[in-house]
């Protein structure tokens, strides 16, 4: 099908390097779940993601809704990949008048799709957008994004059954199952188990992928996208802080900025 | 304005409302399982491809909603007044944060919706929504009103709480004059010049009650229906403050954070009046008939009547 991995790939190295330096800059921010999406990210805008970047608020677009809000980075990381977004915006991050809000915010980007920033609540937005573009005959499709620690939010299954209740075909969910959330691990927290057998029992098509294999993310994304009889869920395994070796599969940096040491060490190994 | 010939709750005016606006496709409907409790079901009956079923999931609704907005819908989306607080954090934050324009109707507002009893009785939905930017609040008075006020949420430009009543009450518009109530300007259904009394919802018709009452003993009241509780009528009760100087206002809600409380903030900042509140004084509803507990929770035109003659004493 044409698609250049080693071109995906690289586009998500240079966004991990963004990701890790506007949180740097900033002081603050999510890198651990943003680095564990965002190969996620770039696969699917990359590949299946139907958009003109000329145009972001084309009403016939894809919408992408990030659901799982505190990553923002990782979203602004690929906006900025795309061009919608320069280097001033990755820059002011979370600065006052930024257009880069703390949280993905539509009133605030171009290129968002979705106010995030409360978990539980944008699969019931995705199904909106997906019913009113089914109303409207229009072949767009609505991909949600949500952390697994996100499905311990009552709201996501409110939105699974009714997705399935309404046979929305046109809607897909990548959930980012880093296994960590704010506090914690989920097996300390509250573990949710078998995430795919629970989609799946709510009666959606599941796929389980390794998240930070480029060809199975790609493979995964065109599955969806061509399965249009229900709602399709790509459980992605990932690893919470991917790429950055004291990052990765620790807690403490589900939303902590690294320091000016961190930073140097983070960029050496992204290089 | 003319006497009502029969009554109507307002939850009918906003059923009637969807179907006289469905013609602009743009319009859906949401329900979670009380369509019929809140006349939804009138367009579900008409447009089923266009009602869109959430079960009783109200939280999901709202984002439901909010997304079919951003795609260019126009959405109303109903169930019980006390349901819609379950979403508050939805309707806050996936709804006016964005401004996404949906219109939320909770019907079965106030202890008047009676022996469900207090879970069912929502006495602080207009004060917490109030508290949202950019979120109108309204609360028609019958079936006409709520019915024209629903109709004009078309080309509303933010998105809106409408709180409608179960029971059908006196009606205190007719066709005519239903035609003159605009969002966001207070009606004066009556006029005197010694008091004026501040109502919305089923409180109207008792603040006229109370009017008709006090007449009889010299008082002339001016009744106002502030149908819209945000954004208040500030030029209306500066006006009334001018000319008449003392207020009591009369809801089925809170004494906190309702219209009393809209009304007293705007007093007290822009020209301190005295005021009585008639309301709920804050406490929980019980079971009970109708107007059993309007007496009992102190919410009918003797209350009304009885704070008019208070506030008089400290004019």
């Amino acid at each position: 099908m044409g698609v250049n991995i080693k071109e995906l790939e690289d586009t998500a190295r240079n966004c991990r390097k963004n990701i890790v330096q506007m949180i740097h800059k900033a002081g603050a921010g999510h890198p651990g779940g943003s680095l564990s999406a965002i190969d996620l990210i770039v696969g699917l805008y990359g590949t299946e993601f139907r958009f003109d970047v000329k145009n972001p608020n084309w009403p016939d677009r894809d919408r992408f809704i990030m659901s799982k809000g505190h990553a923002s980075p990782a979203v602004y990381s690929m906006l900025f990949e795309l061009g919608l977004l320069d280097q001033k915006d990755i820059d002011s991050f979370r600065q006052l008048g930024s257009t880069c809000q703390g949280h993905v915010d539509m009133k605030w980007t171009d290129g968002v799709d979705f106010s995030a920033g409360s978990l539980g609540m944008g699969l019931s937005f995705g199904i909106g957008c997906a019913l009113a573009a089914r109303m409207d005959k229009s072949s767009r499709k609505i991909w949600v994004m949500i952390g697994d620690g996100e499905t311990q939010e009552g709201q996501i299954w409110e939105a699974a059954m009714a997705a399935d209740h309404h046979k929305i075909g046109n809607l897909n969910i990548i959930v980012d199952r880093n296994r960590i959330q704010n506090d914690d691990f989920m097996a300390v927290q509250m573990e949710i188990g078998d995430i795919g057998n629970k989609f799946s029992s709510f009666g959606w098509a599941v796929k389980e992928i390794n998240g930070h294999d480029m060809n199975e993310v790609v493979s995964a994304l065109s599955w969806a996208s061509n399965n249009n009889t229900g709602p399709c869920a790509i459980i992605a395994h990932t690893v919470k802080g991917k790429g950055i070796s004291f990052m990765e599969n620790n807690p403490s940096f589900h939303g902590k900025a690294p320091d000016d040491n961190e930073l140097a060490i983070a960029m050496e190994e992204l290089s | 304005m003319s006497a009502p010939s029969t009554g109507g709750a307002s939850r009918d005016g906003y059923g009637n409302a969807l179907l006289r606006l469905a013609d602009d496709k743009r319009v859906v409907v949401l329900e979670a399982d009380l369509g019929k409790s809140t006349k939804s079901c009138l367009f579900r009956a008409e447009y089923p491809e266009r009602t869109i079923s959430v079960g009783i999931a109200e939280q999901n609704m709202m984002l439901v909603a909010a997304g079919m907005a951003s795609s260019g819908k126009v959405p109303f989306a109903s169930t019980f007044a006390i349901f819609t607080e379950r979403a508050f954090e939805q309707i806050r934050n996936g709804i006016a944060r964005p401004g996404l324009v949906v219109h939320i109707c909770g019907s079965h507002g106030g202890i008047h919706t009676g022996t469900d009893g207090s879970s069912a009785q929502s006495i602080e939905d207009l004060g917490i929504y109030r508290t949202i930017p950019n979120l109108t609040v309204m609360h028609p008075c019958d079936d006409l009103s709520a019915e024209e006020l629903t109709v004009q949420l078309i080309n509303h430009e933010n998105p809106s709480y409408t709180r409608t009543a179960r029971n059908k009450v006196p009606r205190i518009y007719d066709q005519d004059s239903v035609k003159l109530l605009k969002i966001g300007k207070g009606s004066v259904v009556r006029e005197g010049h010694d008091v004026a009394i501040i109502s919305c919802g089923i409180m109207v018709n008792e603040a006229s009650m109370a009017a008709s009452n006090l007449a009889k003993e010299g008082i002339n009241a001016t009744v106002v229906d502030m149908h819209t509780i945000k954004p208040l009528d500030g030029n209306l009760i500066n006006t009334l403050s001018n000319n008449i100087g003392c207020f009591v206002t009369a809801e089925d809600h809170s004494v906190i954070g309702g219209l009393g409380g809209a009304v007293s903030e705007y007093l007290a900042r822009n020209c301190p009046s005295p005021l009585e509140m008639v309301g709920v004084n804050d406490r929980f509803g019980e079971s009970g008939e109708t107007g059993d507990l309007m007496l009992h929770i102190g919410i009918n035109s003797e209350s009304i009547e009885n704070a008019v003659r208070k506030v008089l004493k400290r004019k």
